[in-house]
């Protein structure tokens, strides 16, 4: 089994682990963030280019350090490889570069956005933006498209990860959504306005790490980190049936996926368990939902490691705008 | 007079025929192969004649050729980049327009070499009518047996295939071709595998470029060694070179590897000059995405020797103060020529054509346009000379496919190179109605 050092820390791992699985078992600091990898969507990963890092040593056999960044998420480790993430200011701040493009001509719009709050673009941002954007031109904009009457599309939020594309080829059966245009005016689309309508649709919502999918029968209801999250089942004969529902007293407010502590879902839920049912007489509770991550829900309610990082605002050199603390 | 290869019988009236390419010696290096090599000797002649790639990116074609997996009972492919869109770079399409069987018979012989009885051609939307003039030529190839079941009575059989792209310069980038060519949309693919291993639908597969796959009709019939003794160094054979820009004598040259830029730009067999007897203010040598060269650096490398046109010569110094061969598209600048200007409409163009797949290159190339603009509008400030500089060092080499970079590159040297130009435009605005222009016809176009 290859043997793989991320930021000093040294572990063993199976034959073909990329660099970003083979951090997420180490764990804690050294692992980078992912906007677009999602470990349980095929091909995904290698487009958002966060989770770059930097290979000091290419492996035991052929020690020569690799000449640019790789997108850790597609890159497997070979025997002996060292890599450095947090540890290499460069790659620290060729990051915060690429935090800063997707920030570019994102909205900024949290204050109305569903997402604030459980959103990985803002955790991003926190931990890697610059107080002010450098960015003075006007953002785009989209003509707005009906998708249908359960899932709101926001496309001046969306990162283009790919990843709702990839649920729709992989989790649904017929997919009716896809990127068209290109470049910088690219956007999720369906073919001559369709609506998504399938069993499994509604999983887009819950991989988007941005808030440009979103929960219609949820939407503008509650601040996410007014509501409680509980784990709870019900036999289903579409799905898993194991899901969070997001309750406030006795009333559930929305239902999702579970999630693991990278945002990821576990299993998949059908539309059913997702938007019809809203009755807590539909379920069965398991007890309240672990929330493991750095997002304001658990900075709320539960009591949690908190992050260890600090905000990076003043570590930059920056031309042409002032920062806070200046 | 420098030997010539590829365009030596390209003068010569109906050449673009089936009878008279034949008659000058055409389809020669297909028999030859055929009749009297083995694949793998061809593809030995093609090692031995140092050939590199003629696309952009000068890799070593035989190499190339031996890393093709060669699973049991698993098609291979060879397919052929005609999508040149670099701009600068027009070699192609003359070669395709002047000798469309030259390429069609290096499409056998490398077919042949390779082991693929399905071949492809992947041309450029733009070039509508010169895959018509390709499909006829393929056609008169079919009627007269070097192509089909059974070539020329050997065992070898090939069926070759045009497909026209849609206009986009990606589908140029080798995965980004196999995608659309496997009829998705053209976004590169992230390697590894590279095609070599799982190319198109799966399968191994070459990418080589028109030029690279006409070379090797000479070396088949010369051989290999005798084409490695054409050239300079590791830069081996002739070059097609597209002329364009302030010259007397814009065009398609062949030119040996090794000869002097000087002697490129000023004598009377080439470029014949600076229009008007103006002064060289600047050279892009190899397509819009290499870095841009001040006449002091690109007639003599920093050391003070003149420079060569060969890989080796013109990336002399690195990026500090050489550049690349790129794809030959050779864009000549005198001194009445605004670097600024013409940089944003680089920029531009590498903004239009980004897949958008990854955030660097997608958000980074248009916010570099609109900051150029900024400056030729008159709004800029030296901060924004600076900002330009940290966006394209964040573009560069964090992107899926090159493209990122030859977006970067073209504005790093620039600033480089020119930076004073750029503070003058800040300093002393001028009024560019050339670029409003072109934004008010942008406005209006949505
Ligand atoms: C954005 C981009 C555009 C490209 N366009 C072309 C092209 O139009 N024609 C071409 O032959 N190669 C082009 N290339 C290079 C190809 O990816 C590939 O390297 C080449 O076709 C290989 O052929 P060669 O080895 O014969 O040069 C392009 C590369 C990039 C990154
Ligand atoms: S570098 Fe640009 S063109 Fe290439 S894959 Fe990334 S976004 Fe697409
Ligand atoms: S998570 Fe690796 S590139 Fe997006």
């Amino acid at each position: 089994m290859p043997k793989v050092t991320i930021d000093g820390h040294t572990i063993e791992v199976p034959e073909g682990t990329t660099i970003l699985n083979a951090a997420r078992m180490i764990g804690g600091d050294v692992v980078p963030p992912a906007m677009c990898y999602y470990s349980k969507l095929k091909t995904s990963g290698g487009y958002c280019r966060t989770c770059l890092v930097k290979v000091t040593k290419g492996s035991e056999k052929d020690p020569r350090p690799m000449p640019k960044p790789v997108a850790s998420c597609r890159t497997t480790v070979m025997d002996g490889m060292e890599v450095q993430n947090k540890t290499a200011p460069d790659l620290v701040e060729a990051r915060r570069g690429v935090v800063e493009f997707l920030l570019c001509n994102h909205p900024l719009d949290c204050p109305i956005c569903d997402q604030a709050g459980e959103c990985s673009l803002q955790d991003l941002a926190y931990e890697h933006g610059l107080a002010k954007t450098r960015y003075e031109f006007s953002r785009r904009t989209f003509e707005q498209i009906d998708i249908g009457d359960k899932i709101k599309l926001h496309m001046t939020r969306c990162i283009l990860c790919y990843r709702c594309v990839k649920v729709a080829d992989q989790v649904t059966d017929k997919r009716v959504h896809g990127v068209m245009n290109r470049g910088d005016v690219g956007e999720i689309s369906t073919y001559i306005q369709n609506a998504i309508d399938n069993d499994f649709s509604g999983n887009m919502i819950d991989v988007c790490p941005v808030g440009a999918l979103t929960d219609r029968t949820f939407r503008f209801k509650s601040r996410v980190w007014y509501v409680n999250p509980v784990d709870a089942h019900r036999d289903c004969p579409k799905c898993s049936g194991k899901v969070t529902m997001w309750m406030k007293g006795n009333e559930i407010y929305r239902v999702t996926a579970r999630k693991d502590k990278y945002n990821e879902v576990i299993d998949w839920i059908c539309n059913d368990c997702r938007f019809e049912k809203k009755e807590v007489s539909d379920w069965k509770i398991d007890g309240p939902a672990k929330i493991d991550k750095t997002s304001v829900i658990s900075q709320n309610h539960y009591t949690v490691k908190a992050p260890s990082h600090k905000p990076m605002l003043n570590s930059v050199n920056m031309v042409g705008s002032k920062q806070i603390g200046e | 007079m420098g030997k010539k290869l590829l365009l030596k019988n390209d003068h010569i009236s109906g050449i673009q025929s089936y009878e008279v390419y034949r008659q000058n010696g055409g389809y020669a290096s297909v028999e030859k192969a055929l009749k009297t090599m083995t694949p793998e000797a061809v593809v030995e002649e093609v090692k031995k004649s140092g050939l590199r790639g003629r696309g952009g990116a000068g890799f070593p074609c035989g190499m190339k050729w031996s890393f093709l997996a060669k699973p049991e009972g698993v098609a291979r492919y060879l397919v052929c980049n005609a999508d040149e869109s670099e701009p600068g770079t027009f070699k192609d399409r003359y070669l395709m327009e002047r000798i469309p069987h030259l390429l069609i018979e290096g499409m056998i012989t490398a077919s042949y070499a390779l082991g693929c009885s399905n071949s492809y051609i992947y041309i450029r939307g733009e070039y509508f009518y010169v895959s018509r003039i390709l499909e006829n030529a393929i056609a008169e190839a079919y009627a007269n047996g070097w192509l089909g079941k059974n070539i020329q009575g050997t065992n070898y059989s090939l069926d070759l295939h045009v497909q026209v792209g849609a206009g986009a310069y990606i589908c140029g980038e080798e995965t980004a071709l196999l995608e659309s060519l496997e009829g998705k949309r053209g976004n590169p693919r992230i390697k590894p595998p590279f095609p070599a291993i799982a190319g198109l639908y799966g399968c191994p597969t070459v990418v080589n470029n028109v030029e690279t796959i006409a070379a090797v009709v000479p070396i088949v019939n010369e051989g290999g060694d005798e084409y490695a003794k054409i050239g300079i160094g590791k830069s081996t054979g002739t070059k097609l070179i597209s002329a364009s820009g302030h010259i007397n004598k814009p065009g398609v040259y062949e030119i040996e590897m090794g000869l002097p830029v000087e002697e490129f730009i000023y004598s009377e067999e080439y470029c014949g000059g600076i229009k008007g007897g103006r002064k060289l203010k600047a050279v892009v040598a190899g397509g819009s995405s290499v870095p841009i060269l001040p006449a002091n650096l690109i007639l003599k490398t920093a050391a003070g020797e003149p420079r060569l046109m060969s890989y080796e010569s013109l990336a002399d110094g690195g990026f500090a103060t050489g550049t690349m061969l790129g794809s030959g598209g050779f864009i000549v600048m005198d001194e009445s020529t605004s670097i600024v200007k013409n940089l944003w409409n680089f920029s531009r163009f590498y903004h239009h054509e980004s897949c958008g797949q990854c955030s660097p290159c997608r958000e980074g190339t248009g916010w570099m346009e609109k900051v150029l603009h900024k400056i030729l509008d008159g709004h800029g400030t030296i901060e924004d000379i600076d900002l330009l500089w940290d966006i394209q060092s964040k573009i560069e080499g964090k992107t899926i496919c090159p493209l990122g970079d030859a977006a970067a590159w073209p504005v790093a040297s620039a600033i480089r190179h020119f930076r004073s130009e750029f503070e003058e435009y800040v300093k002393q605005p001028k009024s560019i109605q050339d670029v409003k222009h072109y934004y008010r016809l942008q406005e209006a176009k949505f």
